[in-house]
Order: structure tokens, then sequence, then C-alpha cells
């Protein structure tokens, strides 16, 4: 489903990313972890599309088509979704109007009908129990006066209306209660199936205990450095990244 | 050019839909302003020597009045005689029923949209359209007479109901008050006139379209509204002109006289030409809008969203000299390009327990400047006056501008003032995160926008509301760059 060869970002001049190579299948959990500052949550901004962010080189396949040449919106359309680290706030726009335009454009792609006032009502109060979110939410603005753990959920509550191919879940973990930990998981572990694809960006294991990865890989200066199975996750938890970055290290 | 800001510069130059002319026969006094010009204006209209001499008055102090220069506006010089002041669609008799107007009339009015026929009964709304200086049609004249509400154009207002008119004319904006609305009483052409009598509630919207049409011609409406006691009526104008690499002057003035427990709502949809991207033409929007609430427990809301106008200028203000009486104004105010617009309130406490309420939200884009500058003034009779203010910002880029001036003048120790005030930006963070979404930037800067001036919006008769989100998204889209 995605196809990432030899991908170099910079910002402002700086190369963040040096040559990303990865492989992600449908129905495949993939993890990235890694030490601050090594690129991880820019891969995820530059597979979305920021465009604070200037490709340098390297070629991304996502569902066979160009995926760098896709604009921002295009690219969510055809069912890439970034779940963000630090969700925004868009004050006055509710969250209910929001979901609406969102989900309208997603289903206009997958050349389904828009859905009725009705539909969309009972749809998003299906999706907001997924990840317990309280549907008085969606009357509020967006991400406005949210409690940490609220945007959190927000988040995945939008990933399961989008209905995405590929998800990339930018430290969705971090600043979460164990509890909310544990509803987050849940949530994209239910949303899990053959047709799509999850890349976890975190610092720590214990969201592989809830959410299990088939491939955890180890980002470090903007390069894939070391890829392992699960176990890799809880080896890196106890022993840390010196004994693979040693060799890395300028 | 990244793919945004092609997508931006698209949108921004979207043309201006109203900009259309209707070649249509006018009938124009010569361009220039004289006491004959004065004169002539008054002799077309039938009009009895009380208002001539009115208008003479106005005309004389007018002579002697200086421009106002203290807003933060970069206004041009005009030359107030390279304009006519009369234009009107050639007149036939009196018209008996919409087939008897000018098709081609009817047609400009289609375009706008406005439904002078049929459609009316539907929307409830009754509607006076003024295009240049005359007042076209008034609908439903007859549903209004029988609750005894006059809703007619200026001029029928003057030879019908005189007194009406004499008693309140000037009452609350003497043509003395400012150098545009001397100008406005010395010149203008028609406008409005509202009267709903002791008890009565509208059972509509009352509505006035204004259309400049003519070249180089000036358009100077009046209206005045009278709510008599324990009245009620919701009114509502809308402006737009064509496009000409002109700029046209618009001076009007609007008075509102609330009796004892009466309540009026005033809504506003300005949608003059704004200019081009290079700020060339657009109309220079100079108004004058006053009310005040004569009676205990009166209440007068404004409701503004200007959009259009290369130059704005415009205080609605209220008046509070009844005890207990309420001030209401909620503006959304937006200028993109070269547009600017410096408008706000005043806000006078006279009575007891007065209460006032200003939100205004300023939405700059392009290069345009725009300002919020309001009074709040409490005279020491006021006991217990309460005000509350908030203005909040809206940058669109970096190359625009937003002012706040408030000023208040609190003479008793007893009132409560309160003002607040904001400045934000549309981020690229927030863009990115609807554009995430699926949500492309033209929809994203839309949704935003809106949102931000949901409060005020909310304030405007349902339908029209929607029609000036619409035109929020419209004149802004292509503004994030």
């Amino acid at each position: 489903m995605l196809k990432v060869k030899n991908l170099h970002a910079s910002v402002d001049g700086k190369e963040i990313l040096r040559g990303i190579n990865c492989e992600v299948k449908a129905g495949e959990v993939h993890a990235i972890m890694g030490p601050n500052g090594s690129g991880k949550s820019t891969f995820a901004s530059v597979l979305a599309g920021n465009e604070k962010f200037e490709v340098t080189s390297g070629e991304v396949e996502y569902d066979g088509k160009d995926l760098l040449s896709m604009s921002i919106e295009e690219r969510a359309r055809e069912g890439l979704f970034l779940g963000f680290q630090y969700p925004v706030e868009i004050p006055g726009v509710s969250m209910a109007n929001f979901m609406k335009l969102a989900v309208a454009e997603r289903r206009k792609a997958q050349g389904l009908e828009p859905l009725t006032a009705g539909g969309m009502l009972k749809y998003m109060r299906e999706k907001a129990a997924v990840v317990e979110l309280d549907s008085k939410l969606m009357n509020r603005a967006v991400n406005e006066g949210f409690s940490g753990g609220e945007k959190k959920k927000n988040e995945i509550f939008q990933m399961a209306m989008l209905d995405p191919r590929l998800s990339l879940l930018d430290e969705t973990d971090s600043g979460l209660d164990i509890d909310a930990l544990r509803i987050v998981a849940t949530g994209v572990n239910r949303l899990r199936s053959e047709n799509n694809a999850t890349v976890l960006i975190t610092h720590y294991q214990r969201l592989l205990d809830y959410i299990v990865p088939d491939y955890v890989h180890v980002l470090y200066k903007g390069r894939i450095i070391y890829s392992g199975g699960k176990e890799l996750a809880l080896k890196l938890e106890k022993e840390g990244y010196d004994w693979l970055i040693a060799d890395y290290k300028e | 050019m990244s793919e945004q800001d092609k997508i931006l510069s698209e949108v921004t130059s979207k043309e201006y839909e109203y900009g259309f002319v209707t070649d249509i026969e006018t009938e124009t006094l010569p361009k220039g302003l004289s006491e004959d010009i004065v004169r002539q204006i008054s002799a077309l209209k039938g009009e009895p020597e009380w208002m001539l001499n009115y208008r003479l008055e106005a005309y004389r102090k007018w002579l002697t009045m200086p421009l106002p220069e203290w807003a933060h506006l970069r206004i041009p010089p005009i030359d107030f005689q390279d304009i006519i002041y009369f234009a009107a669609p050639k007149k036939e008799a009196d018209k008996k029923s919409m087939d008897e107007v000018d098709p081609k009339l009817r047609e400009t009015f289609d375009k706008l949209g406005i439904p002078l026929e049929e459609q009316m009964a539907l929307a409830g709304v009754a509607v006076d359209a003024v295009m240049d200086s005359v007042s076209v049609k008034t609908t439903f004249r007859e549903t209004l007479a029988e609750k005894g509400i006059v809703f007619c154009s200026m001029s029928e207002a003057i030879r019908e109901y005189p007194e009406l008119v004499r008693k309140y004319l000037g009452s609350v904006v003497p043509y003395g008050d400012n150098f545009y609305s001397a100008l406005n009483a010395a010149v203008f052409s028609d406008g409005s006139f509202c009267y709903i009598p002791k008890g009565v509630r509208c059972p509509m919207e009352l509505s006035t379209y204004f259309r400049i049409n003519a070249a180089g011609t000036g358009q100077f409406e009046r209206t005045l509204i009278v709510a008599d006691e324990g009245a009620y009526v919701s009114y509502l104008e809308g402006c737009t002109a064509p496009m000409r690499d002109e700029n046209q002057l618009h001076a009007a003035v609007v008075e509102i006289i609330v009796e004892k427990d009466a309540e009026v709502k005033y809504s506003t949809v300005q949608n003059w030409y704004p200019g081009d991207a290079e700020g060339r033409g657009g109309i220079y929007n100079f108004v004058t809008k006053r009310g005040i609430c004569r009676g205990d427990n009166a209440r007068l809301s404004w409701t503004q969203v200007e959009t259009g106008s290369a130059i704005t200028w415009k205080y609605p203000s209220c008046i509070l000299k009844g005890d207990n009486s309420v001030g209401e104004f909620y503006s959304v105010a937006l200028t993109n390009n070269y547009q600017q617009a410096d408008t706000g309130t005043k806000m006078i406490h006279i009575g007891k327990n007065t209460r006032s309420r200003i939100v205004s939200k300023g939405i700059s884009a392009g290069k345009s400047e725009n300002s919020y500058r309001g009074l709040v003034k409490v005279v020491p009779a006021a006991e217990g006056a309460r005000n509350y203010s908030q203005c909040d910002s809206l940058l669109i880029g970096d190359k625009c501008g937003a002012h706040t001036f408030p000023y208040i003048d609190c003479q008793n120790p007893s009132a409560v003032v309160e003002h607040e005030a904001t400045t934000s930006k549309i981020s690229d963070d927030q863009l990115f995160y609807c554009n995430q979404r699926g949500i492309s930037t033209e929809e994203a800067v839309g949704l935003i926008v809106n949102g931000y001036a949901k409060e005020v919006l909310a304030k405007l008769p349902m339908e029209f509301a929607v029609e000036a989100q619409k035109l929020l998204s419209i004149s802004l889209e292509g503004s994030v760059g």
C-alpha cells in the first residue's frame, strides 16, 4: 500500500529525512520509534503533505499512485489519515460541521453518496462510541477547550469517521493517562482490518502492549537504521537506543 | 508558488458577482452641486416647500463644513463638482403593478436575486428597491397597510405622510451633524420610510435593496424608521453596485426612532463594489446611521456585515435616552485587497440602567486596513449604566492592518464599562489540519472565518445569515498566503 524509497526532506535548508526506505502492506501495523529529534514526526508530516517541509528527493508510492504529486487534501480524500500530536483548535467551527465537510469529501472520493443529515448524526454517534467520546462534544468547536485526553480521542474519532486506508498516528499516546490510553488503543484496534494499515509513531513501548505491531522500526538521524518484530520494542524499552545508534554517532 | 498560493490567488481574483450594468435609459441632472441643482432635485420630486427649504439650509451648512479627516483612512481628494447628484431610471406614469415596471429594471433586480414578485409572499419579505436614486417598487404595501404599517419610498412619504416625516426627519441625525449628513440632507434622492404604529408587531422582515447603476453618479439615500410605543420591526438593507474603474460616492443617512417599549432590529449586508485587486474603482461608503431609544425599555439593535466598498466610514450608533433602554451593535467588517474600513459604533448612555453591548469582528486580508472605532459615553445622570464591548481582529496574511480605537467617556461612578479585545491569525497549522481532513484551503478559510464571525451572523435573520456566510467566504477565499 505504501512504498517509500530513499525519501529525503528538509526544513529551512536543514535536512531532516536522509533516505527513508520502508514498505507497508494492507492489514499491517508498523511502529516507528527512535530518540527525540530523529525525524519521526517529520516523516508523518511529509507523507501527509505538510508544505513546511521540502521533499528534496525520493519516491513514495501510495496505492499505486505517486503520493508526492498529490495535494494534501487529495491524499486525505484517498484515505491517508494523520492523527496529530498536537491537534489544532478552530474556534467557532463545530465538530459536527467540520466532520460533515470532511466526511462528504472522503465519501465523494470513495464514490459514495453524501449522507443525509439524519444519517450523518447516527454515523457520528456510532463512531464517537468507539472511543467513548461524549457526543455532546460534536456541538463544541473543533478541539477548543478539549482536555488533552479528549483531543487525542477526538483524533481517533475522526479516524473512525473517515474510514482511512492508511493511518499515521503521531504520538497519539503522549500525554494520556492509562485509562485514556486503553480507550484510544481499543479504538485503533477496532478499526484494524485486512484493508487498512496503521503506522504508529511512539516513544514508548507502553502503547504497543495494547496495539501489537507487526513490525517495529528505529528511526535515527533521518534514516531507518533497524527493523524487527514486536519484540524489538521490548528490547528498546529495556536497553535504550545506545546499542543501536553507537555506530551512527558523528 | 505553492499549490496553496495558486488556489488562493485564483479565488481572490474571483470576479465581483454583481458587477453588471443594466442598459437602461436614465434621466440625470448635470454634474456638480449648486443651489440650483438642489432646487431642481426638489422640483423633479415634486416636493413641498418645507422640504426644499430643509434641503437649502442643509446645502448652505454643507458649504461651511470641513471634510472629516480624523478616521484611519487614506481618502483621495473627491471633486464634489464632478459628481452627478441625481440619476433616475426614466420615468413614465405611476406604476400600478409589477407588469408596468420596466422589464430591464426587473431583470436587474432578478439578477440580484431580489424576489420582487410572487416569491415575495413565500419569502415573507417586503422589499423597497432603490436603483440609482429612485425607489423602484415597494412590495407588500397593502398587506402592511392593513396593520397600519407604512413602508414606502421616502419621496412618497414626503408627499403622503408629511406630518410624520417633518416630525422625525433630522431629529436623530441633524443635517449639521457632519459633512456627509449635510450633503445627504441637501441632495438625498430617495430611500425608505417605515412607520410601525403603537403596539404593532410587524409580521414580516422589511427590506431595502440599494443599487447604484448609472456611471459618474453618487447615491444618497435617506432612511427613516419609526417604531411607535410597543411596536416591533426587523429591517434589512442590502447593497450592490456595478464594477467601474472610477470611484463612486455613497453617502446615506439612516435615522431610527424607537419609542417606549418598542424594538427595532436593523441589519445590513453591505456588498458595494470593493474595487479590483489593484485597488482601482469601488464605492466610497460614507454613511451616518444613528438611532435613539426615546422611551423607557426601548431596544435598538444594529447588525452589520460589511464586505464591500473601497472605503467604509460608518458608525451605527445608539442614543439610550429612555430608562432601561438597550442598544446593541454586532459587526463583521471584512476587508481584502486594497479596501479600507473605519467602522464601529457609539453608545450614548443617558437614561438610568441603560445597557449596551458591542461585538465587533474585523477581518483583514490582502493589503487592506481595517479599524474599529467606538465610543461608549455615560453621562452623569445615567445611573447604573452598563456596557460590554468585545473587539476582535482576525488577520489573514502579513500585509494587512487591524486597528482598534475604543473611546470610553464615563461620567457616572455607578456605571460599569467593560472592554475586551483580541487579535488572531488564520494559522498555517489550522489550514494544514483542515486540508489533512480533505477540506480544501478555499473551504477551510470560509469555515474558519464563518466560525470566527458566528456570534454576529447568528444575529441576522435566518435567510440572510446564509447569504452573509456565502458572502464572507467569497470575499475572502484566496486571501491566505
